[in-house]
């Protein structure tokens, strides 16, 4: 695993943000990184992979990620250079599939609800403290269960089930 | 303590006497889904972990339904990768165009989920085989192609909420308008990571059809599974298509439920789900004059013989509304061919209605019915997401058989009772 610090710019979404929001179902007849990460968020903010500078991270409010099991939607963002998603609670699919992955993500209710469009962060993985540089507040995202902790040590689930099956 | 019907499928296939909610376990599966959109990922990820063989080649179940017939080159280019690792690692359950249907209407009509099961499959609405008394969820490719290799997935034990209904259903309100009046009443995360067991009088009166109906979509209350006991109708219906031994698992009368809901429906109205999400249910009622484009009927949710009974039911002697295209795509072969046994494609031909070969298609904007900008849709599908059946400035009104059916008449929301159907 890279860097457990993280910093970059904020970008904010709402609640109940979907996997067809975040990768549209028009794009899934290919499931390349480089292709998915052009068209994330298109349907939330068309401009978004435009913008978005490799660093950047995420701030969103409920249950992101509903809908489809679609991994194609965590691998977008993760193509598209966000380092990190916050929000204060995710879609069982998709915080699944975020560790299974290797995308970082954090549940924090506050960190959600303060953090502005466009300030800077910083989210150190390991403790899951995140910095808002902009303001100079910081919050504490819930911590991962042991096992959870285990599967993104080893680098996702295939590197964990790989291990088990030498073992 | 007694335990739900889902922590004893849970403890039995982990091997365990017990489990509680908040439990982290590895559990045995039974089966391993997959489709043209999501197993190509996990095809990809499968070839890193290093293992020539499948876990067990009866045990994987691959469909391209979501795409299929091939609607363009590379969605043909994703259906090759999910043939060609069907005949290199032997995969039993390879369903090819002309034997396919929509995964969640065709894995249990082909027997291959079985009451106590528990199944993982890698498309969100796995979680249809509750109906059953199986425990099935949706997972992401990553678990697909682990599962693929090692037989096993890690779960996390859910808390459970118990719905229980009663009452008799009004005429033209089945299985639909029960899930989409329980997910207007929670929310789209009011069942988030939890177990949702359906229970109660109407639902020992509801059919299998609508039972699948209301487990397809437990997900979009962000539930882990949707559940229900089995029964007499349940065991009629896996009694022809079941080739080995199955486990009924039943929920203890001390069962711990996180919560408990208790609606008298017997007065329920037909339900409609506005843009863009399932919780905005309305009762027809208060649906006011919404035109439509389109209707579609078909889909996980609702493409099963009953839906097009239902369906034709209401169409029978109606033409469709000038500006609406209505599409009615049976789930599966089986469907297709009993559908037009009993006449249903002579009904739905003369009211104008296109009649499609089983995909996901539209449903999710793929093919076979997309929208254009500002165009409205009523559907039976599952979901009403922005641009989720084309344009992002495009609309889906989520709804059951009858008000597809009678809302292509009227070109408008309506119910049989404004197109003179009792």
């Amino acid at each position: 695993m890279s860097s457990n610090i993280l910093q970059g710019k904020v970008w904010r979404f709402g609640n109940d943000v979907d996997t067809d929001l975040i990768i549209p179902a028009r794009y899934l007849n290919t499931s390349e990184p480089k292709e998915l990460a052009v068209h994330c968020m298109e349907d939330a903010d068309p401009g978004f992979a435009g913008k978005v500078n490799l660093g950047d991270i995420i701030v969103a409010g409920k249950n992101f990620g509903c809908g489809s099991s679609r991994e194609h939607a965590p691998i977008s963002i993760k193509a598209a250079g966000v380092s990190c998603v916050i929000a204060a609670s995710f879609a069982r699919i998709f915080y699944r599939n975020s560790i299974n992955i290797g995308l970082p993500i954090l549940e924090s209710a506050e960190a959600s609800k303060a953090i502005a469009e466009g300030n800077q962060v910083e989210v150190d993985l390991s403790s899951g403290k995140i910095m808002d540089l902009t303001t100079g507040k910081s919050y504490q995202a819930a911590p991962f269960p042991p096992f959870m902790q285990e599967l993104i040590n080893a680098g996702g689930l295939i590197e964990y089930v790989k291990k088990r099956i030498t073992n | 303590m007694g335990m739900t019907i889902t922590e004893k499928i849970l403890a039995a296939h982990a091997g365990k006497k017990k489990v509680a909610p908040g439990d982290l376990i590895n559990a045995k599966v039974d089966l391993v889904l997959g489709n043209d959109i999501t197993a190509p990922v996990a095809i990809k990820e499968f070839s890193k972990i290093g293992v020539n063989r499948v876990f067990d080649q009866e045990k994987i179940a691959l469909v391209p339904d979501h795409f299929t017939p091939n609607k363009d080159i590379k969605s043909a280019e994703q259906v090759k990768i999910l043939r060609e690792f069907a005949r290199r690692y032997g995969i039993a359950n390879y369903f090819e165009v002309g034997e396919m249907g929509v995964e969640h209407c065709l894995l249990p009509e082909k027997g291959l989920v079985l009451p106590g099961d528990l199944v993982i499959g890698a498309d969100s609405h796995t979680c249809t085989y509750g109906a059953l008394g199986a425990f099935s969820t949706g997972v992401g490719s990553t678990d697909m192609a682990a599962g693929m290799a090692i037989g096993e997935a890690w779960f996390k034990v859910p808390e459970s909420i118990k719905f229980n209904y009663y009452g008799k259903l009004p005429r033209w309100v089945g299985g639909k308008d029960l899930i989409l009046f329980t997910i207007g009443k929670i929310g789209v995360d009011g069942a988030l990571y939890q177990s949702m067991e359906f229970t109660g009088e109407t639902i020992d009166n509801l059919s299998m059809e609508g039972r699948f109906t209301m487990a397809n979509m437990a997900i979009e209350a962000g539930g882990k599974n949707g559940i229900f006991a089995v029964d007499a109708k349940t065991r009629e219906y896996v009694a022809s298509r079941a080739k080995r031994s199955y486990t009924v698992y039943a929920s203890d009368p001390d069962a711990v439920y996180n919560k408990v809901y208790e609606w008298d429906v017997s007065k329920l109205e037909p339900q409609i789900a506005f843009p863009h999400l399932p919780e905005n249910t309305k009762p027809l009622s208060e649906c006011g004059n919404v035109s439509i484009d389109q209707s579609i009927i078909g889909s996980c949710t609702n493409g099963r013989i009953e839906d097009l009974r239902e369906a034709a039911q209401v169409l029978k002697g109606h033409k469709v509304n000038s500006n609406v295209r209505l599409i009615v795509i049976p789930g599966t072969q089986d469907i297709w061919r009993q559908a037009m046994r009993e006449g249903l494609f002579e009904i739905f031909l003369d009211a104008g209605a296109a009649v499609s070969t089983p995909t996901c298609g539209p449903c999710l904007g793929g093919h076979m019915g997309i929208l254009a900008k500002g165009e409205r849709a009523v559907a039976t599908t599952n979901r009403n997401f922005v641009g989720r059946m084309g344009h992002p400035e495009s609309e889906v009104y989520l709804a059951g058989p009858a008000v597809a059916a009678a809302s292509a008449i009227a070109g408008k929301l309506a119910g049989p009772g404004e197109v003179g159907v009792k």
